[in-house]
C-alpha cells in the first residue's frame, strides 16, 4: 500500500524486534471469536488511474452538474475566486488539527479570529463563533441557546423557515423540554404574521429567516420590537449569506441570535456538504454560545497570538452540562469563506448582492409576463421567488430540462404537496442573461 | 542543544485582514451586469438596505490576499511536515488524489436539490459507501447524514431512544416506566456525556479498572437498577486498550434490557481485524475525517457516519439512499423519506458529502487487503513508540497497547516539569504534540497515535527526542519549563484571554473588547 511508509520487510523487522512473530500477534488482546476470518468483502484496490476513471464516470452520471441551474433554496451556486480553492489546498492548512497547540497554530487561529469578526461585521453583531456544522445544526443550536437564556420553553418558528432546518431543529429539541409553535404566512405578501397574542411570556425565541424560504425579504424591525417587549429573543435565520452585501443586516433589525449558511462565500454545492455555519449573538450571551470561540492572547514578551478561549462552556471539561456537544465545527470551509469575504472585499460583496438582485428581478418580470403565470407574492425579493406556474411544476421542470437544458428550480411540492404549481426560482451574479432568457423561452414552450 | 529564536522578520508578523487594508483596492472583478438595470428603490425600499457600507471589511488585492494567507499558513504544523502524534485523533496522511477527486465538477457543482435521476453518481457513491462502511463494521444499517463525531453520537444515542420507547411503550411523562441511564466511563471523550444529555439521558459513570479497562462489577452493579438504557463505550478505549471483556459487557447490557454504543473514534485499529457488530455493539459511528483520511482541515469538516443493527435501522435519520430496479432492469438510486420511525433529520440535505466521495476513495486505493495492512501497520507503529518508550517514560496500564500508547509524566516532574512542558518542548524538536491531559482519569497523561503513515526511522527520532527531553527534565529542568523556543512566539497567557475575551477586531479608537 504506497500510503504507508514502512515496507512488508521493515515491518517484519520491526515485529521481531518487538518479539513477535507476527502481525497476527499485534492483536492478541482481541478474544479469538471476533477476529476476522476472512478478508472483508470490500472491493480490491484500485490504481490511481483506475480510480479516477470510476469517479470521472459517476461524476458524469450526475447530468444536472452540467445544465444552467436556478435552483438555490439553500444551496447558491457563486462564482468562486480561484485564489480560494488554491490556498485551502495548501497542506499548512488542509492537513492541520483543530489548533489545540497554539505556538504551531497561529495560522488556522489567526483565520478563525478574522472568520468571526467578519462575521460579525456582515451580521452586525458583537460576537461570533468559530462555525458551526452548517445552516441547519445552527438555527437548532440557537434554539437550544435561546431556552439556556431565557429559561423559557416555547419558540415559535416562521412557516416560511427552510423546511429541512424546521425538520433538524425538531430532531434537536425533542428530549431538550421544548415546544415549538408555528407563526403562518400570509398569502399575499409572503411574509411571516406575527400574532401578537402568541408571544405570552412562555416564549423564549422567535425564529424568522430573511430572505424567507419563498424568497420574501420580512420586517425584521418590527419582529424585534414585538418579540422584546415579550422579554423573548429574536433569532434570524439566513440561507443566502450573499444577500448580506445588500440587506440591512439583523443585528440592525434588532437580531439576538443570527445564524446563517455561509456556503455562498465561495464553497461548491457539492452535493449538500461541506457547509459551513455561521453563529453570532449579542456580547451578553457570549458565554451561552455553543462551539469553539477564539480569542486574543500575549507571550512573555507581549507578542499578540490567538488561542481557543471560553473552554469551560465545551464538553471536554463540563462534560455532560456543556453548552452544546459540538467539537469539531468546519474550520477549512470556515477558511475558505473568509478567503472569499477578504478577496471579494467590501465592495464586491456588495456587487455580488446588487448583481444577484437585479438579475433576479430581470428574471421575474420575463417570468411574470409569461402567459399563464403569476409571482404570487408581493414582498420585496432577493434573488429568490416563487413562480406560479398553469402546469404542474414537476413535469413543467422536467420538460424544461430535457428541451431546453435548464434546470429551471425547485417544485415546491418536494416540500408542500398543497403547492404543485409552485416553482422557487433562484438567479445569482453566475446565470448569464443567455441563461434566463432560455429559462423563460423554455417556460414559454413547456 | 543552542536554540535561537524566530526573527522578527516581515512574514513572521502578518497583520490581520482588517489591518492591512487600503481603501480602494480590489482582489475580484465580475462581468458586467447584463440586464437593464432596475433603480434600487423600486427593488428594495431604503428600510430593507445596509446602511453601514459594509464599513470595516477589508480592501485588498489579490496579491495581498494571497500573501496574507500564505504567511499565515506557514505558522501551522501539518501532516504533510512530519509526525502529528495527536492521541485519539487518527493524523493519517491526507491523500491528494483524495482531493482531485472531491473537486470533480460533476460532483462538486451538483446541486443537492437536483433531481434524483439527474443525479444517480452521487446517489451511487453514497450507497457504495454504505455498504462498505457496513462490511467494515458489521453492522448493515447505515447513514451518512451526521457532519462530525460527535453529531454522529447524538444521532446513535437519540436512536437508542427512539428504539428503546418503541420497544417498551414508553414515552416522556407516559405510564410505562421509561429507561433514562446512560452508562459511560469515566475514561471517555466528553463528547459522550454532553451527546447523551442533548439526547435526554441521565450519565452515570463507570470506573476503570487498575488495568485501564471497564470495571465489570461496577457495570453490573450499574446494571441492577433497572433503567439502564444503554452504553456508550470506546474501543480501543481511550487508553489505547482493546475492551478484551467486550463480549462478556455487551451481553450485561442487553440482559439488562439496554444497547450498546460504540465511539468509533478508534476504528483505526480494528478494521479488516474485527467487527463491532462481531461484539455485540448495537450502534457505532465513525470519524471518517479520522479512520478514512479526508482532512481534518484545522478542526472540520469531518463526517460521522452511523452504523446499526437491522433492529435499529428503521431509526436511523430520513432520507437514506436506497437501490431500487427500474424497469429496464438497471440500478437505480433514491432517497428514501418515508420511514415513520426514524428519529427525524441530523442536518440538512444529506451530510457531507465531499467527505463522502474522499472516504470512498480511501477505501478503494487501499483495496480490503490494503485496510488491513493499513490497520497492523497503525497498531505496530504504536507498539514500536511504546517499547522505545518504556524505560523512560511510566506506563499507568501494563496491557499491550493497539494504536496509542499511553504514558504520564511522573517520572519526570522531581524538577517541576510537566506533561505540558514535555510537549512544548516536542515542538522544538520539530513534532506536534501527543494528546495531553486525555483520558482525564490518568494524571498527566500523554496520548500517543503515531498512525500508519509514518517510517521507522521519524518513529525512531520520535522516541529520541522525548528521552533527550526526558534528560532534560532532570538536568536542565528550565530549558523544558520555558519551551517551545523556536516559534515565532511563546506560551500564550490562556488565562488572561478568559477573563476579558477579544473575541473580534474592531477599528483603532474604538473599544477592543468583544
Amino acid at each position: 500500500m504506497r500510503y504507508i511508509p514502512n515496507s512488508p520487510e521493515e515491518r517484519q523487522e520491526m515485529l521481531q524486534g518487538l518479539g513477535l512473530g507476527s502481525a497476527e500477534e499485534l492483536f492478541d488482546s482481541i478474544p479469538a471469536d471476533i477476529i476476522l476470518k476472512a478478508p472483508l468483502d470490500t472491493p480490491a484496490a484500485l490504481s490511481e488511474v483506475e480510480l479516477l476513471e470510476r469517479f470521472e464516470a459517476l461524476g458524469a452520471k450526475n447530468a444536472a452538474a452540467r445544465r444552467p441551474s436556478f435552483l438555490g433554496a439553500g444551496a447558491y451556486t457563486h462564482y468562486a475566486p480561484t485564489i480560494v480553492d488554491s490556498l485551502i489546498q495548501r497542506s499548512e492548512f488542509f492537513t492541520a488539527y483543530t489548533p489545540y497547540q497554539p505556538e504551531i497554530s497561529q495560522g488556522t487561529l489567526q483565520a478563525i479570529f478574522e472568520f468571526q469578526t467578519l462575521v460579525c461585521q456582515l451580521t452586525g453583531m458583537d460576537v461570533a463563533n468559530a462555525s458551526m456544522y452548517d445552516g441547519s445544526t445552527a438555527m437548532a443550536e440557537a434554539v437550544l441557546m435561546a431556552e439556556r437564556v431565557t429559561r423559557r420553553t416555547r419558540v415559535l418558528v416562521s412557516a416560511a423557515v427552510h423546511p429541512e432546518y424546521l425538520r433538524v431543529t425538531e430532531t434537536y429539541v425533542a428530549h431538550a423540554g421544548i415546544e415549538l409553535g408555528r407563526l403562518e404566512v400570509e398569502e399575499a405578501t409572503g411574509r411571516t404574521r406575527l400574532d401578537p397574542a402568541a408571544l405570552d411570556e412562555g416564549v423564549a425565541a422567535v425564529v424568522i429567516q430573511s430572505p424567507n424560504f419563498f424568497g420574501c425579504v420580512e420586517e425584521l424591525k418590527g419582529f424585534a420590537d414585538a418579540v422584546h417587549a415579550a422579554g423573548a429573543l429574536l433569532v434570524v435565520v439566513v440561507t443566502e449569506a450573499a444577500s448580506f452585501g445588500l440587506l440591512r443586516s439583523p443585528g440592525a433589525c434588532g437580531a439576538d441570535i443570527v445564524v446563517a449558511e455561509g456556503q455562498s462565500f465561495g464553497v461548491p454545492v457539492s452535493f449538500g456538504g461541506p457547509y459551513v455555519g455561521l453563529f453570532a449573538t449579542r456580547e451578553r450571551y457570549a458565554r451561552q454560545i455553543p462551539g469553539r470561540l477564539v480569542g486574543i492572547a500575549y507571550d512573555r514578551e507581549g507578542r499578540r497570538g490567538f488561542v481557543l478561549t471560553l473552554a469551560t462552556r465545551e464538553q471536554h471539561i463540563r462534560r455532560e452540562k456543556a453548552t452544546s456537544n459540538i467539537c469539531t465545527n468546519e474550520g477549512l470551509i470556515a477558511l475558505a469563506a473568509t478567503i472569499y469575504m477578504t478577496t471579494m472585499g467590501r465592495r464586491g460583496l456588495q456587487e455580488v448582492a446588487a448583481q444577484c438582485a437585479q438579475k433576479a428581478a430581470h428574471a421575474r418580470r420575463q417570468i411574470a409576463a409569461l402567459e399563464g403565470f403569476s409571482v404570487p407574492y408581493s414582498a420585496p425579493v432577493f434573488n429568490e421567488f416563487v413562480v406560479r406556474a398553469p402546469s404542474a411544476a414537476e413535469g413543467l421542470l422536467r420538460r424544461l430540462a430535457e428541451g431546453a437544458g435548464v434546470t429551471g428550480g425547485l417544485a415546491l411540492s418536494r416540500y408542500f404537496t398543497e403547492r404543485p404549481n409552485d416553482i422557487l426560482v433562484c438567479v445569482t451574479e453566475t446565470n448569464r442573461r443567455a441563461d434566463i432568457d432560455a429559462l423563460v423561452e423554455g417556460l414559454k414552450a413547456s | 542543544m543552542t536554540i535561537t529564536k524566530a526573527t522578527t522578520h516581515v512574514t513572521q508578523n502578518e497583520a490581520l485582514v482588517f489591518e492591512r487594508s487600503q481603501s480602494g483596492r480590489r482582489g475580484y472583478r465580475l462581468p458586467a451586469l447584463d440586464v437593464e438595470e432596475t433603480a434600487l428603490d423600486e427593488l428594495l425600499p431604503a428600510e430593507l438596505r445596509r446602511e453601514d457600507d459594509l464599513e470595516g471589511v477589508p480592501e485588498l488585492s489579490e496579491p495581498d490576499v494571497v500573501r496574507h494567507f500564505t504567511r499565515i499558513s506557514t505558522w501551522n504544523y501539518n501532516i504533510d511536515l512530519g509526525l502529528y502524534p495527536l492521541g485519539s485523533c487518527t493524523m493519517k496522511y491526507n491523500s491528494r488524489l483524495n482531493e482531485r477527486v472531491a473537486r470533480i465538477q460533476g460532483f462538486a457543482g451538483l446541486h443537492p436539490l437536483a433531481p434524483e435521476e439527474d443525479a444517480q453518481g452521487a446517489l451511487e457513491v453514497m450507497y457504495e459507501l454504505q455498504r462498505h462502511l457496513a462490511e467494515i463494521t458489521g453492522l448493515p444499517g447505515v447513514s451518512l447524514q451526521p457532519a462530525a463525531g460527535a453529531h454522529g453520537e447524538m444521532t446513535g444515542i437519540m436512536m437508542i431512544r427512539a428504539y428503546l420507547d418503541a420497544r417498551d411503550g414508553a414515552a416522556e411523562g407516559g405510564e410505562r416506566p421509561r429507561r433514562n441511564v446512560m452508562l459511560i466511563p469515566d475514561s471517555a471523550h466528553g463528547t459522550n456525556p454532553a451527546s447523551a444529555h442533548l439526547s435526554g439521558f441521565t450519565v452515570k459513570t463507570i470506573r476503570s479498572t487498575s488495568e485501564g479497562l471497564t470495571d465489570l462489577e461496577h457495570l453490573r452493579e450499574l446494571c441492577s437498577s433497572g433503567d439502564v438504557a444503554g452504553l456508550m463505550l470506546t474501543n480501543p478505549n481511550t487508553c489505547g486498550i482493546f475492551e478484551r471483556n467486550i463480549l462478556e459487557i455487551c451481553r450485561v447490557i442487553h440482559e439488562a434490557g439496554g444497547l450498546v454504543y460504540m465511539d468509533g473514534a478508534n476504528m483505526n485499529a480494528l478494521v479488516g481485524v474485527a467487527r463491532p457488530g462481531d461484539m455485540g455493539v448495537d450502534v457505532i459511528h465513525l470519524n471518517l475525517h479520522k479512520t478514512f483520511s479526508t482532512p481534518h482541515g484545522g478542526g472540520g469538516p469531518g463526517s460521522g457516519p452511523c452504523c446499526c443493527t437491522a433492529e435499529l435501522e428503521p431509526f436511523l435519520p430520513v432520507p437514506t439512499v436506497v437501490r431500487a430496479g427500474t424497469e429496464t432492469g438497471d440500478d437505480a438510486y433514491r432517497l428514501e423519506y418515508d420511514r415513520p420511525q426514524s428519529i427525524g433529520r441530523v442536518k440538512a440535505f444529506y451530510g457531507n458529502f465531499g467527505m463522502h466521495l474522499r472516504a470512498l476513495a480511501y477505501i478503494l486505493t487501499h483495496g480490503n487487503d490494503g485496510l488491513r495492512e493499513a490497520t497492523e501497520a497503525a497498531v505496530l507503529n504504536a507498539r514500536f513508540i511504546a517499547q522505545g518508550l518504556a524505560d523512560t517514560y511510566e506506563r499507568p496500564f501494563d496491557s499491550p497497547p493497539m494504536h496509542e500508547c499511553l504514558f504520564t509524566d511522573k517520572r519526570q516532574t522531581r524538577k517541576g516539569v510537566h506533561t505540558l512542558d514535555i510537549a512544548k518542548r516536542l515542538i522544538d524538536y520539530g513534532f506536534h504534540p501527543m494528546t495531553i491531559y486525555f483520558p482525564l482519569i490518568v494524571s498527566g497523561a500523554m496520548l500517543i497515535e503515531p498512525t500508519e503513515s509514518v517510517g521507522r526511522a521519524e518513529l525512531q527520532q520520535f522516541i529520541d527526542a522525548m528521552k533527550e527531553i526526558a534528560r532534560e527534565a532532570v538536568e536542565e529542568a528550565e530549558t523544558v519549563l520555558g519551551a517551545p523556543h523556536t516559534t515565532r512566539i511563546g506560551r500564550l497567557d490562556e488565562a488572561a484571554a478568559a477573563r476579558k475575551p477579544v473575541l473580534r477586531w474592531r477599528p483603532a479608537g474604538r473599544s477592543a473588547g468583544a
